[in-house]
């Protein structure tokens, strides 16, 4: 910003020298333009990210249903959609307001039902919505779908619909925002005894959030039936497509860019690209890390453990990706990958989350947090925030002042579990209690695909297809590149060498 | 006319099959099968879990052949379906009462296998 104000200048003072008669208000209405061009370039880099944010919706789509058995693959489709467009609605009208409309400590009291010119928070901080706010306000929508979508890991093939359309109401209006609000929008979070908790991009807000949100649900919902064994062992239920997993993994890892990236929310001194570097630095280490540790475990590379190893490097560096040098982001990546796994297996014994949102986000996006407190740079914090408690160990920066700041980023681990454990433990107990959370035993054998949705994810491997006596293609004419000697009873793959030749 | 039902390893197939055409069999249908036998099942690990799978996928052919054809399929059969290894499968042979045509509606045992001169592209 400062950049491109003084080249501003210079191209002021260089007009001022060709028309000096008029050079005073040319000056001012040039820094005017570039200062709006500035905004608006910024802008343009939030748009971008916004798409990549909301192209992670498919990311977990895929990720779910690969995880999930043939006869519930349809219903995360539907899922990913309806959640989609409620969230929408409810950011709009409520959840941005609770969010980013000033107010008390705990949630905004302005902004609902988000228009043009609407005035947004209270006294010196209160502004009008320009066209510029749209995007900041669609770039936090994005966040609050991602931070939904990963609540539901943990439900799969098991969860009635209804339940979705409930609480992504009730999450989308009040759950995200109260914490996003704390963190990010001046609330109780922002000023812990003087210090601001330090997450660039939502390893609590968005990722432990959704994770807790998972934890309330799983508590009531109970594991798939199969999962657990008499003697109460957990037994695999393999998801059908590691190949749809590892599309879901890619997706979600590029759209983190955006995720991460934007949350700079401007261009100035490019350092988006920082942001990006260490995202893809803790990326890759999070896959060795996982790698590494569920080969040491079982002496087996799990396919579906390398894409966790990915998504939780991703996770634990969204809150320390603006605040730390590239050194520690492989280092925060790698612990990521080490403690997904680990906490798999230990988690695997008594509950049962089919995709490992519990470790990937919850306790990625715990480790991500403290994270920051232990490795965040001098020269990257924030107003009024400590160091990491690396740079009173290896460097003079008092520990009295870096321990403070780990100790706030604490701070935001707990205020985040308590606050979205007890309202979305009290809205699945409402479900539970009224149209019910969970399918009956014939519907979740026969999947959710039909019991839900009246219709199969993938239809040929339930009904009859006719054949297609030829397999020729019906522009070749009959027979044309089969010799008329050809036996007539033919194996699938001669036929199929036939409609090639 | 004699059923001739044999499990056998998805390799062995083509061989078979390629040799029974040969020897002028050639109508016979196959059916993915999984079953068990003394082959053991195959341990599968799963996100640290393991899942035992004790069936083993194996295919089914079946061949219907006229008595006096019933050695020669069976010896095809066997000899490209042994390894010598467990779990090369079993071959059952059952009696067949009545065989029809469906396109013709004749019956008898020239319907069981194709004759050169009344082969046809399907």
């Amino acid at each position: 910003m400062r950049k491109r104000i003084g080249l501003a200048v210079m191209l002021a003072a260089l007009a001022s020298l060709v028309l000096p008669g008029t050079a005073f208000a040319q000056l001012a209405e040039l820094e005017t333009t570039v200062a709006d061009k500035s905004i608006e370039l910024d802008m343009v880099w939030v748009a971008v990210a916004t798409a990549l944010v909301f192209l992670m919706q498919a990311g977990f789509m895929f990720l779910e249903i690969g995880f999930s058995r043939q006869k519930n693959a349809g219903t995360g489709v539907a899922k990913i959609l309806i959640n989609l467009a409620i969230v929408t609605v409810a950011w709009w009208a409520v959840g941005y307001g609770v969010a980013e409309g000033g107010g008390n400590d705990f949630f905004g009291t302005s902004g609902f039902f988000f228009h043009f010119d609407q005035t947004i928070g209270q006294g010196e901080e209160a502004f009008n919505v320009a066209g510029s706010d749209a995007m900041l306000m669609l770039f936090g929508m994005a966040f609050c779908a991602v931070s939904l979508a990963i609540v539901w890991g943990t439900t799969l093939e098991r969860i009635k619909f209804g339940a979705y359309v409930i609480y992504a109401l009730v999450f989308g209006a009040v759950i995200y925002p109260l914490v996003a609000h704390a963190v990010w929008g001046g609330g109780l979070l922002s000023d812990i005894g003087g210090k601001p908790v330090m997450d660039f991009a939502g390893s609590s807000v968005v990722h432990l959030t959704g994770a807790v949100g998972a934890l309330a649900a799983l508590l009531l919902l109970g594991a798939r039936k199969g999962k657990y064994d008499a003697d109460g062992k957990p037994r695999a239920i393999p998801g059908h497509s590691m190949p749809l997993v590892g599309l879901g993994v890619i997706i979600l890892w590029i759209g983190w860019f955006g995720f991460n990236g934007g949350s700079t929310f401007e261009t100035a001194g490019s350092f988006f690209g920082e942001v990006m570097l260490n995202t893809q630095l803790a990326a890759a280490a999070g896959v060795i890390g996982a790698s590494l540790a569920v080969y040491m475990k079982s002496r087996t590379l799990d396919v579906g453990m390398a894409g966790n190893g990915a998504i939780a490097g991703l996770v634990g560096i969204t809150a320390p990706s603006g605040f730390v040098e590239y050194w520690a982001a492989p280092v925060i990546g790698f612990v990521a990958g080490l403690i997904v796994v680990y906490a798999v297996l230990a988690i695997e014994k008594f509950l049962d989350d089919p995709v490992g949102a519990l470790s990937a986000h919850g306790l990625a996006g715990i480790w991500g947090t403290l994270a920051v407190g232990i490795f965040a740079s001098p020269r990257l914090i924030v107003e009024g925030a400590a160091p990491g408690v690396w740079y009173s160990l290896f460097d003079d920066i008092p520990l009295s002042s870096t321990v403070g700041q780990l100790a706030v980023q604490g701070c935001a681990v707990l205020f985040t579990f308590i606050v979205v454990f007890a309202i979305s433990f009290a809205t699945f107990a409402l479900i539970k209690a009224t149209i019910g959370l969970r399918v009956s035993d014939e519907e979740e054998e026969a999947g959710l695909d039909i019991s839900s949705h009246g219709m199969y994810g993938y239809p040929e491997q339930f009904i009859p297809q006719p054949e297609y006596s030829t397999g020729l293609p019906s522009t070749m004419g009959a027979g044309a590149g089969i010799p008329a000697a050809a036996p007539a009873q033919m194996t699938a793959t001669e036929s199929q060498e036939g409609a090639s030749a | 006319m004699k059923k001739i039902e044999a499990f056998i390893r998805h390799e062995a197939f083509e061989p078979i099959r390629a040799e029974l055409l040969d020897k002028g069999f050639p109508s016979l249908s196959i059916i993915e099968a999984k079953g068990s036998g003394r082959q053991k099942g195959i341990v599968e690990r799963y996100r640290g879990s393991t899942l035992t799978v004790n069936v083993r996928p194996k295919l089914k052919l079946e061949v219907v052949v006229e008595d006096k054809d019933k050695p020669l399929v069976v010896e095809t059969i066997l000899k490209h379906a042994r390894t010598g290894e467990v779990g090369d499968g079993k071959i059952f042979v059952l009696p067949v009462e009545e065989a029809i045509r469906i396109r013709t509606g004749e019956g008898g045992e020239p319907v069981l296998q194709a004759h050169s001169d009344e082969e046809m592209p399907a």
